[in-house]
C-alpha cells in the first residue's frame, strides 16, 4: 500500500473516550481530525472491558454504560466528521519540516501539524500465552492474528481458544489449510452460536479435529514449529503437530509503539504541562490515561478537561494568526453552525 | 475483617486483612499482591486476576458463574479449583480463604 500521505490537520492516536471527546474540542476550533485506533471499534477500555457496566461519575449523567458513552460521543462528535482508521496501530512518528508522518502497522501514511496521543493504557494487544519459548516462534509459525489467509495454505494449523476469533478463524481457514485442529479446554464456546454449529457439522465431516485440553509445550526449531503438548482434562498428556498455531487469550493492554517516538515517558506515562498537556515535543499532546502531572487522575472527567485544553494551543500551532475568541456552544451562532444546529 | 492467604508461585506467602463485602481481587490489589495485574478493574473481562483455591475453600468460595466460566477460557493452566479473583465476594465464612496465585497471568 504506498498511496499518498493522507493530509490531515491533527491525528488522535486512540478512539478511547478522550480521543473522540479531542475530536469535538478540535472540532469547535476548526480542526480537521484523523483517529486511529488498533480495536475494530471506538470507545478504548469503555467498549472493550465493561461495555455494560454503568459508569457513575459522568457529570449530568447519572449512570450510563460504557457502551452508551461510546455511541452518545460518536453522536456528539459526528457533525465534525472526523475519519476513523480502525484495526490500525500507529507504529512510527516522524519529524517533518511542518509537523509529523505517522504510520500503521497497515501501511496507512498521515502527514499532520498536530499530535495528539490518546493512547490510553496502550494499544489492545494480543495475550501472549505463557508457554516457554513462545517469543522464538512469533511471526514465523505462532501468530496472533491473520493477515492473509494463504499464509496458512497446506499447513497443519492449530487454533487454541473457544472465543470468537478462534472460532472464526477455525471455520476461515479449514478450506485452505492441509489440516485444521481447534484445542480449547472445554466443550462451550463463548461464541456466536451460528459459528459454533458450523465447527461441530465440519467437525462432524471430518474436516476439522477438535480436541478438549490446554497446550502446556511448544515443540520445534528455529521458530519453526513442528507439534505442541496438550494437557487432556483428565490430566494425561499428548502431542499435536502442527506447523501454524494461532492462540486467542483475549486482548492486553501494552504501551507499544509510543514507548519509541523519542518522547519522555515516566513508567510508561507520558509528563505533560497542566496548562495545554503537551508533551516534552511541541505539537505533541498527550491526553487522557496515557499522561502524568501533579495531581493526575485517571478519570473520564479529567481526560474530557485536559481535551479541551489541548484544542486551545492546538490552533494556535495551526491557525498563529487568528486568534481564538471564547464563546459559548449555547450561544455562539458560529459554534452552533459547526454543530449543525443552526 | 477475614484473613486472605495468597500463596504466590515461588510459594511466598502473603496474610492480608480484607473487609466483608470486597472481593479477593480488591483484597489482593489493596496489599499489592504480586501476581493479580486485574487489568479490567473487576468487570469480568480480562482474566488476569486469576487464582487456584485451596482446599477446602473450593466449597465455601462456590463455583463460576456462566459468564467467569467463559472469562476463565482466556486464562492459562485453568484447572478444576480455577477461579477469577474478582468474582469472590470476602464473608465472614472466608475467613482464612487460601488462594494460590499463577505463575504467570499471561
Ligand atoms: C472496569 C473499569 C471501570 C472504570 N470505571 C470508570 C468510571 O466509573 N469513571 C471514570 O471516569 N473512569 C473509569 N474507568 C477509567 C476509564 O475507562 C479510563 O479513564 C478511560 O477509558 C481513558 O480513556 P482514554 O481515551 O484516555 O484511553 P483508553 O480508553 O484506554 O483508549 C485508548 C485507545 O488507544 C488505543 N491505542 C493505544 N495505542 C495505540 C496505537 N499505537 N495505535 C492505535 N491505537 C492505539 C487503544 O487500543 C485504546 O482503544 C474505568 C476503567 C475500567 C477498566
Ligand atoms: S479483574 Fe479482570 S476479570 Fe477479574
Amino acid at each position: 500500500m504506498s498511496e499518498e500521505p493522507i493530509q490531515t490537520d491533527v491525528v488522535i492516536v486512540g478512539a478511547g473516550p478522550v480521543g473522540l471527546f479531542a475530536v469535538f474540542e478540535l472540532g469547535l476550533v476548526d480542526l480537521k481530525c484523523h483517529v486511529v485506533d488498533i480495536l475494530p471499534r471506538a470507545g478504548g477500555q469503555c467498549s472493550e472491558l465493561y461495555p455494560e457496566k454503568p459508569i457513575y461519575d459522568i457529570p449530568a449523567l447519572p449512570t450510563v454504560t460504557g457502551q452508551e458513552l461510546t455511541d452518545r460521543l460518536m453522536e456528539q462528535i459526528e457533525p465534525f466528521g472526523a475519519e476513523f482508521h480502525f484495526n490500525e496501530r500507529v507504529d512510527q512518528l516522524e519529524r517533518l519540516d511542518e509537523g509529523f508522518r505517522l504510520t500503521t502497522d497497515g501501511g496507512i501514511v498521515l502527514d499532520c501539524k498536530v499530535v495528539v496521543i490518546a493512547a490510553g493504557g496502550g494499544s489492545f494487544t494480543p495475550k501472549r500465552p505463557p508457554l516457554p519459548g513462545i517469543e522464538g516462534y512469533e511471526g514465523k509459525s505462532v501468530f496472533y492474528s491473520v493477515k492473509k489467509i494463504e499464509d496458512f495454505r497446506d499447513k497443519d494449523v492449530l487454533i487454541v481458544g473457544g472465543g470468537d476469533s478462534a472460532l472464526d478463524w477455525s471455520l476461515n481457514l479449514q478450506p485452505v489449510a492441509k489440516s485444521l485442529t481447534l484445542i480449547h479446554r472445554r466443550d462451550q464456546f463463548r461464541a456466536a452460536p451460528d459459528s459454533v454449529n458450523k465447527m461441530f457439522k465440519l467437525v462432524e465431516n471430518g474436516d476439522i479435529k477438535f480436541e478438549l485440553g490446554q497446550v502446556t509445550e511448544l515443540h520445534g526449531d528455529n521458530g519453526e514449529l513442528t507439534g505442541v503438548t496438550v494437557k487432556a482434562p483428565d490430566g494425561n498428556t499428548f502431542e499435536q503437530p502442527a506447523n501454524a498455531m494461532l492462540p486467542f487469550f483475549g486482548l492486553t493492554m501494552k504501551l507499544g509503539p509510543v514507548a519509541d517516538w523519542g518522547l519522555n515517558l515516566e513508567e510508561n506515562l507520558i509528563p505533560v504541562d497542566t496548562e495545554k498537556f503537551e508533551t516534552s515535543e511541541p505539537r505533541i499532546f498527550a491526553i487522557g490515561d496515557i499522561n502524568s502531572y501533579p495531581g493526575k487522575l485517571k478519570l473520564i472527567l479529567s481526560g474530557f478537561h485536559e481535551a479541551a485544553l489541548m484544542a486551545q494551543k492546538a490552533h494556535e500551532y495551526i491557525y498563529p494568526d487568528k486568534k481564538l475568541t471564547f464563546q459559548y456552544t449555547t450561544s455562539s451562532t458560529s459554534l452552533q453552525k459547526k454543530l449543525g444546529v443552526k | 475483617m477475614a484473613k486472605i492467604t495468597f500463596i504466590e508461585h515461588s510459594g511466598r506467602e502473603h496474610t492480608v486483612e480484607a473487609e466483608l463485602g470486597q472481593t479477593v481481587m480488591e483484597a489482593a490489589v489493596q496489599n499489592s499482591i504480586p501476581g493479580i495485574a486485574a487489568e479490567c478493574g473487576g468487570a469480568c473481562a480480562c482474566a488476569t486476576c486469576h487464582v487456584y483455591v485451596q482446599e477446602p475453600w473450593r466449597e465455601p468460595t462456590g463455583t463460576p458463574e456462566p459468564m467467569e466460566e467463559d472469562m476463565l477460557d482466556f486464562a492459562f493452566d485453568v484447572r478444576d479449583e480455577s477461579r477469577l479473583s474478582c468474582q469472590i465476594t470476602v464473608t465472614e465464612e472466608l475467613d482464612g480463604l487460601v488462594v494460590k496465585v499463577p505463575e504467570k497471568q499471561f
